[in-house]
């Protein structure tokens, strides 16, 4: 077992900057997850703690050594691939058992891991089958159990479940999360489905074009977003940004108003969908374009105001698309955002 | 019936009919031979020829072989081939692993570059080649055929197995080095077991490359003459059904590897092998 420290670490291909002086700390134990849009650094990142890409400059410590310059196979870490990569000329017992057979382990410690690891991940019945004959939710089981077998200080995952179909990768989640809870074992996952990270990782870092927007427990993210793109990123659907003019300290809109603290005549308000009450009269004026039933909530999209929002009201509320709605936003849950930078107001981001 | 059909129909006529052609182009001449071959002085010049060419038996084959400088030309030849498939297979696999895995400035003028060396003409090389292997002691070696015949198969190696090599998922090799592999064991325990029939057969090829090849073994050579090299001096002064049993002989070999590893000759040409 044993943290991460990433220290100012940075990257380019070329004149390209994919990392911008990254510095980031993962605890012993925990399950962190990076989230962002392909293309922010994520996997890169996730590439230079493995050791399969070099960093520009920074440095990398595993359980505090610096294993900056140190090849994969020292670093005492285990991955696991989006596409699986597990061997296909290898039987899955053999493919389980191969970073203990290249560690020099003795046969029986071999078997008694290797039946661990298969225990953990269901695939106990297909140890002597050939990947081949797998299907792609099996194959990821080995992959994750080849990692596991190691006992490694550190698992990484690149994406694992973004090949499995949909319910499929809700299973395979919980059951992921429940493996590596009683493992305990440091974990990067690299994701850009924000609610895989959500439900999976003890905290959540939101990676935008090369750098780490917030870094926050999950709930936190998802209530206090540091910037604009994180409020849009988490949640679905994602955060309304609603902006409101500014005048003497207060935000108007319609009938709506709340004291704010800025300098600038125009602030932006990022309200959840479901942080929005209908009400009998004041308030946002909200004119309904489309009506979405999700079953657990009724889905509006409308526009206040001529800026496009959506609303998530009781499932039994009569709306059609043409009416006006008054919304009343629950004042605490606003986060005031500076339109200028795109971040809140009143947060260190 | 209705213009579509007729179409249709026309166009599966042509279709296969350009099949049979392409086929008639290859098997035709191979099967003349070979009836050439098996029926001796007489079988030559027989008309109607007999359809099946071994119902004259063995005996003019026979015959072939037991001409002094056969076996040894042949020897000669299966060891120059498999020099050459030896060479082009230890240079051209490592070449075809850089193309396929790494990056590196000028790697598609590299890769015409290796193409281009086929379309040089052996001819214009052929005196200072000899000159040279006269110097050197090459020449009338059958390691100086074999240099020569590696160069000529070398293109085909390192094409072939960097379309392999590319075949094999880079993650693979990845995972094997986060589970403990050096760079080499990894390529030991991982990528050579999986590129392990196509190299046999980029290997094979090779050896067809040389086996098959006439001019730099007959210019290159005296005494140590390899198969075709002999064939072409004796042809002009033997029997007609003498040069149809060593072209018979000659292609034997070819015919058989080919057919043995066509599957990956396809995936080297970029068409799919599954």
């Amino acid at each position: 077992m044993a943290g991460i420290r990433i220290d100012a670490i940075e990257k380019r291909f070329g004149a390209a900057r994919a990392l911008e002086q990254l510095t980031l700390d993962v605890e012993d134990g925990e399950f962190l997850a990076l989230l962002g849009p392909s293309g922010c650094g994520k996997t890169t990142l996730l590439r230079i703690i493995a050791g399969l890409e070099t960093q520009t400059s920074g440095r990398i410590f595993i359980g505090g050594r610096d294993v900056s310059a140190l090849p994969p196979r020292e670093r005492g870490l285990a991955m696991v691939f989006q596409n699986y990569a597990v061997f296909p000329h290898m039987t899955v017992y053999e493919n389980v058992a191969f970073g203990l057979r290249m560690k020099g382990a003795a046969d029986a410690e071999v078997k008694k891991q290797v039946e661990r690891a298969a225990g953990l991940l269901h695939i106990e019945p297909y140890l002597e089958r050939y990947p081949a004959k797998l299907s792609g939710g099996q194959r990821q089981r080995v992959a994750v159990a080849r990692a596991l077998a190691v006992q490694p200080a550190v698992l990484l995952m690149d994406e694992p479940l973004s090949n499995l179909d949909a319910l499929l990768r809700l299973e395979m989640r919980s059951e992921l999360k429940s493996v590596l809870n009683s493992s305990g074992t440091t974990t990067v996952y690299v994701t850009h489905d924000q609610t895989e990270a959500m439900g999976l990782a003890d905290r959540i870092a939101v990676m935008h074009k090369g750098v780490i927007e917030q870094i926050d427990r999950p709930q936190a993210l998802y209530e206090r977003p540091a910037t604009r793109f994180v409020g849009g990123f988490v949640g679905s659907p994602p955060m309304n940004f609603i902006d409101m003019p500014v005048k003497a300290g207060l935000a108007r809109l319609g009938d709506f108003a709340n004291p704010v603290s800025t300098g600038r005549d125009t602030i932006t308000a990022g309200i959840r969908a479901e942080d929005i009450a209908v009400v009998e009269r004041g308030g946002l004026p909200f004119d309904v374009m489309v009506c979405e039933p999700l079953g657990s909530t009724l889905l509006l999209t409308g526009r206040v105001a001529g800026q496009l929002a959506r609303v998530a009201v009781r499932p039994d509320a009569v709306v059609a698309p043409g009416d006006r709605l008054n919304l009343e936003p629950s004042p605490g849950r606003i986060v005031w955002i500076d339109p200028a930078n795109g971040k809140a107001i009143g947060q260190a981001a | 019936m209705s213009e579509a059909t007729v179409s249709l129909r026309l166009r599966r006529v042509m279709f296969w009919s350009g099949i049979a052609m392409l086929c008639a182009w290859v098997l035709v001449p191979i099967y003349l031979i070979a009836l050439g071959a098996f029926g001796g002085r007489a079988g030559v010049f027989r008309w109607p020829k007999n359809l099946l060419p071994w119902d004259s038996g063995l005996a003019a084959m026979q015959a072939f072989l037991a001409v002094e400088g056969v076996w040894t030309a042949a020897l000669n030849g299966a060891l120059v081939a498999c020099l050459t498939m030896l060479f082009s297979l230890l240079l051209g696999a490592p070449a075809g692993y850089a193309l396929a895995r790494y990056r590196f400035a000028g790697q598609d003028a590299f890769r015409m570059l290796v193409v281009l060396t086929r379309a040089f003409p052996l001819a214009i090389l052929a005196l200072p080649l000899t000159v040279t292997f006269i110097r050197t002691g090459l020449y009338d070696t059958p390691l100086g055929v074999a240099l020569v015949h590696t160069a000529l198969a070398l293109p085909f190696t390192a094409l072939v197995s960097s379309s392999l090599f590319m075949g094999i998922p880079r993650e693979l090799e990845e995972a094997a080095w986060v589970f403990g592999c050096t760079g080499l064991q990894a390529f030991r325990k991982i990528v050579l077991p999986l590129a392990l029939p196509g190299l046999a057969a980029a290997a094979i090829f090779s050896f067809v490359i040389s086996w098959n090849e006439v001019f730099a073994a007959s210019v290159l050579t005296v005494r140590n003459r390899t198969l075709t090299a002999y064939l072409l001096t004796v042809l002009a002064e033997s029997p007609l059904h003498f040069r149809f049993a060593g072209g018979f002989l000659l292609i034997l070999p070819s015919v058989i590897f080919i057919f043995a590893v066509r599957k990956y000759l396809f995936a080297m040409w970029g068409i799919a092998n599954r």
